[in-house]
């Protein structure tokens, strides 16, 4: 075989030729580790080496079928490569360009469960103080969920047991499928532009990994974690956990424990009614007999029972008060009746007659009391008057 | 008052009613216009429990479902 003497893009064209010709290495899997990996942002396109112990080899994944993954690929992820091999025209280097990039041991979804759980965790996004509190007694309650699931049936029926007041808003959406996410997206923001739905139930019942995986999906996450409204996820069985499960405000095990979880229990409800009834009877009549109590407590008191008494009480110090009065008025009327009688006996010893009686007379001229013997002439007459009377003298030798 | 108060507010006005009546301190004439209210809104809530009957409504959605699970 003589070509002559090729140029280098000769070269690698016909090596490519090659390659690309063998039908072996135009539809091959292979496994290995990856390393050295690079995103393109903008072409999308991803470029990395797959490598096991002893050799490594390049390889290219374009965005047509990146765009298709449903995990991102990483250093020293464990993975098989389905693809073909061929040449690198410019540098000359044969690299395998990869169709299809599954993990190796862990299936895709798990690993793109675990990937978005950590990226939304990184973010915030399933922090506790997120979570809302539920409202305890929902108006209304919107359940996003297949119309003919049995999900709806088992929401349905425990909501009429329990508290038929709640309004139920049923949201058909698609659960599983390649549109499910982006109808689950559009029934969410319908709801939230009402203003009468004051909780939301996103939900489904059991299936397998692939049939719950549109509740992992990132858009639906981040719709639901926007929510204003408190969001309940109820996907699957109990032991099933989606990635809306810890965006949710509240994560049911099962539809039908969600509508347990959101709505309060009526017979609970009529118990606790009854009670609060029997609270409110027992503490009127309580209040009432106290102040029955009380009134009967008053009206045995002396005032209503013996009226009289109140008054004995005021007549007797009526009494004795009447009789002070009359004691200290004696005292002084007998007091006064000393003094009168000093006074009389003062005014008796005064009495001119009183001196009469003793002896001694009164003697008078012209009725004028004679007091001097200047006062009489011999010859004059003078009367001299006695206790018992009046005689009359003449003076036998007066003054000259 | 009857049917424009939510069920919500008539369980919490009756709970407050129970505590302002527990307050000895309350005077009989409040007491017993307090009591009158508290039965009336627990005959209320009773009835409407009992009696309730659940509505269900249906957001209409352009959207079809594609898919059912």
């Amino acid at each position: 075989m003589s070509y002559g003497v090729m140029s280098v893009s000769q070269l690698n064209r016909y090596v490519k030729f090659l390659l690309d010709g063998d039908l072996n290495l135009s539809n091959i899997y292979v496994k290995g580790e990856i390393s050295n990996f690079k995103c393109n942002y903008a072409s999308g396109h991803l470029y990395f080496s797959l490598k096991d112990q002893e050799a490594v080899i390049r390889c290219a994944m374009f965005r047509s079928d990146a765009s298709r993954l449903r995990f991102m690929p990483e250093n020293d992820m464990s993975v098989i490569c389905h693809g073909r091999v061929s040449l690198y025209e410019r540098d000359g280097t044969y690299q395998l360009y990869v169709s299809q990039l599954q993990p190796d041991g862990v299936g895709a979804l798990a690993l793109e469960f675990e990937q978005m759980k950590k990226k939304l965790g990184a973010e915030g996004m399933f922090d506790e103080k997120r979570k809302r509190k539920l409202p305890p007694f929902p108006k209304k309650i919107a359940v996003l969920t297949s119309e003919n699931g049995a999900a709806v049936r088992d929401i349905l029926s425990v909501a009429d047991r329990r508290f038929p007041l709640c309004e139920i808003l049923l949201c058909p959406v698609a659960v599983q499928g390649e549109y499910a996410a982006e109808s689950m997206v559009k029934s969410l923001t319908a709801v939230y532009k009402r203003d009468d739905v004051d909780l939301i139930i996103v939900g489904r019942g059991g299936g397998s990994a692939e049939d719950l995986s549109a509740f992992n999906n990132e858009r639906l996450a981040r719709t639901v974690a926007a929510s204003p409204i408190p969001v309940v996820s109820a996907v699957g069985h109990e032991t099933d956990f989606t990635i809306i499960d810890f965006v949710a405000d509240l994560r049911a095990p099962t539809p039908s424990a969600a509508a347990e979880m959101c709505l309060p229990d009526r017979m609970e409800l009529l118990q606790n009614i009854t009670s609060l009834n029997g609270t409110l009877q027992g503490l009127i009549n309580a209040k009432l007999n106290g102040y029955e109590a009380v009134l009967k407590g008053l009206k045995k008191s002396t005032v209503f029972e013996n009226p009289e008494k109140m008054i004995d009480g005021a007549s007797q110090r009526l009494d004795y008060l009447v009789s002070d009065f009359c004691k200290s008025f004696e005292m002084l009327l007998s007091k006064n009746e000393m003094r009168f009688k000093n006074n009389l006996d003062r005014l008796k010893a005064l009495n001119p007659m009183g001196v009469l009686s003793r002896g001694y007379a009164v003697v008078k001229k012209n009725k004028n009391a004679v007091v001097s013997k200047s006062q009489l002439s011999t010859g004059d007459v003078v009367s001299l008057t006695f206790n018992d009377g009046d005689v009359y003298c003449r003076v036998l030798e007066g003054e000259e | 008052m009857e049917n424009k108060q939510s069920f919500e507010d008539m369980i919490k006005r009756l709970e407050e009613i129970v505590q302002l009546l527990n307050n000895s301190s309350c005077p009989i004439d409040d007491a017993l216009k307090l009591y009158e209210e508290g039965m009336k809104l627990s005959v209320l809530c009773d009835k409407k429990l009992k009696s309730a009957r659940q509505s269900i409504t249906k957001l209409s959605n352009e959207e079809g479902n594609k898919d059912v699970g």
